[in-house]
């Protein structure tokens, strides 16, 4: 065994290795690309205290909905959390911390973690409520808000194709957070559909190289998660 | 007769010129793509990681892995492409994106917008509003004239927390077609049967209004 390939691992192994406390990264942007199975399983084994971050909410019965509904979430770093009316309840009544980010800067903030910076500089923002707080800087004649990145202990992503070597592809409009979440965590938990043995997925086609993976877990191919709100327009 | 958002949403579809990208917000923009003409070559661009979406066909087996930004299950158009959210805000942010439309709670004479936040009442969250608002080229908001209790939306001064400032090109409501100009809210078209001391009258902003140039819709 070596460090390539010790990765694939079991669902209880990968989630166990998570601690009270934790900070979380959460890949997803509603149901498709959220890892509905390795949130299940953090549900189960029962931490708490967590800081999560992710686009959205989900919805109350599903992806992290229900670790927010069980009151284990302390903070939720997020975009939008309208489509979860318990994360909302949970906000108004003080028990559940949310810190609201522009989706694309929030999207930004975790890419710059994951490509080694400190944070960027933007005009997003300036001179409305939300960007309020924000420190600021003049240069080339502009002022520029400082956008710090945000990284975590850990990240939970969703591909399609994985091999054991941690290498992964994602599929469709699933990719969203996943592939900036993958890098701006210190340790990456990854569940495919398929893991395969390093060589099967064709090099060009891989969105995050393995370098940045630590484990991957094979789960069962979704079709009936329940209660997709989504709809036919 | 069309119902104030049937009317909103045809006068709508002429914002749209062919060979543009345009970005549908959540809501009454999101059906705007069936009042575009069927053959237009344009590609509708959706923030969590698309460009070249299209509503699924009818009985289409929907593919639970493609949604758009209102979490509609969604096909592609031939040219499409996906791609994570970092480079989807960075399409928008560039102003690769030609139009986009949008909900509002308040407007005003200065062309800010207020779409994602009331005090106290409503406050889940600013999603990709912020950054679509001010860097898209042309934003078009369409929303009803008045709130539920008869209430001016169109002010000379939002009261809501903003979304962005002097971001909007244009305002469509039942009522009238607003462009924004240096000079304030200049109206282009009013709607059928509509007089101009009606408007003024469900209006808090100052409109400019020539009679003589002035369109129906």
């Amino acid at each position: 065994m070596t460090r390539l390939n010790h990765k694939h691992t079991t669902l209880e192994a990968a989630i166990a290795a998570i601690p009270d406390g934790a900070s979380i990264m959460v890949g997803g942007f509603g149901t498709p690309g959220t890892p509905c199975a390795l949130l299940d399983e953090l549900l189960a084994q029962g931490q708490k205290r967590l800081t999560l971050i992710k686009n959205d909410a989900n919805e109350p019965d599903i992806g992290i909905g229900p670790l927010i509904r069980a009151g284990r979430v302390e903070r939720l770093i997020t975009s939008h959390i309208g489509l979860n009316r318990v994360a909302i309840e949970e906000m108004n009544q003080g028990r559940l911390a949310v810190e609201i980010h522009p989706q694309g800067l929030l999207a930004e903030k975790i890419r710059c973690a994951g490509a080694g910076h400190y944070g960027f500089l933007t005009d997003i923002g300036l001179g409305t409520e939300i960007g309020e707080g924000r420190r600021e800087i003049d240069c080339d004649g502009r002022t520029w808000a400082i956008e710090p990145a945000i990284r975590a202990d850990f990240a939970l992503v969703h591909a399609d194709l994985a091999d054991t070597y941690g290498n992964l592809v994602y599929r469709g409009t699933a990719i969203n957070f996943n592939p900036l979440m993958a890098m701006a965590a210190d340790r990456v938990i990854a569940q495919a559909y398929r893991v395969e043995a390093p060589g099967r997925l064709a090099p060009a086609s891989i969105h995050t190289p393995c370098a940045f993976v630590s484990q991957v877990v094979q789960i069962a191919p979704a079709a009936d998660r329940p209660g997709d709100h989504a709809h036919a327009v | 007769m069309p119902s104030d958002q049937q009317h909103i949403l045809a006068r709508a579809a002429k914002e749209v010129a062919a060979g543009q990208i345009v970005n549908l917000g959540i809501g009454l923009p999101t059906r705007l793509f069936h009042y575009l003409p069927p053959d237009m070559e344009v590609l509708v661009h959706s923030e969590n990681g698309v460009l070249g979406c299209q509503p699924l066909e009818g009985d289409a087996e929907p593919d639970l892995e493609m949604i758009d930004s209102g979490g509609a299950y969604i096909g592609t158009r031939p040219g499409a492409s996906v791609f994570d959210s970092a480079l989807s805000f960075a399409m928008i942010r560039r102003s690769r994106v030609d139009v986009t439309f949008m909900g509002a709670f308040e407007v005003d004479q200065q062309g800010n917008l207020a779409n994602w936040k009331i005090p106290g009442k409503f406050s889940p969250g600013i999603g990709g509003a912020m950054e679509l608002a001010q860097k898209v080229r042309r934003l078009v908001v369409l929303c009803s004239h008045n709130d539920k209790h008869g209430n001016a939306k169109i002010l000379r001064q939002c009261r809501l927390p903003l979304t962005a400032r002097h971001c909007i090109s244009t305002i469509i409501t039942e009522k009238a077609v607003m462009n924004v100009t240096e000079a304030g809210l200049e109206v282009v078209d009013i709607a059928e049967g509509l007089d101009v001391a009606s408007l003024r009258a469900a209006t808090e902003a100052e409109l400019i209004i020539d009679e003589h140039r002035l369109g129906r819709f």
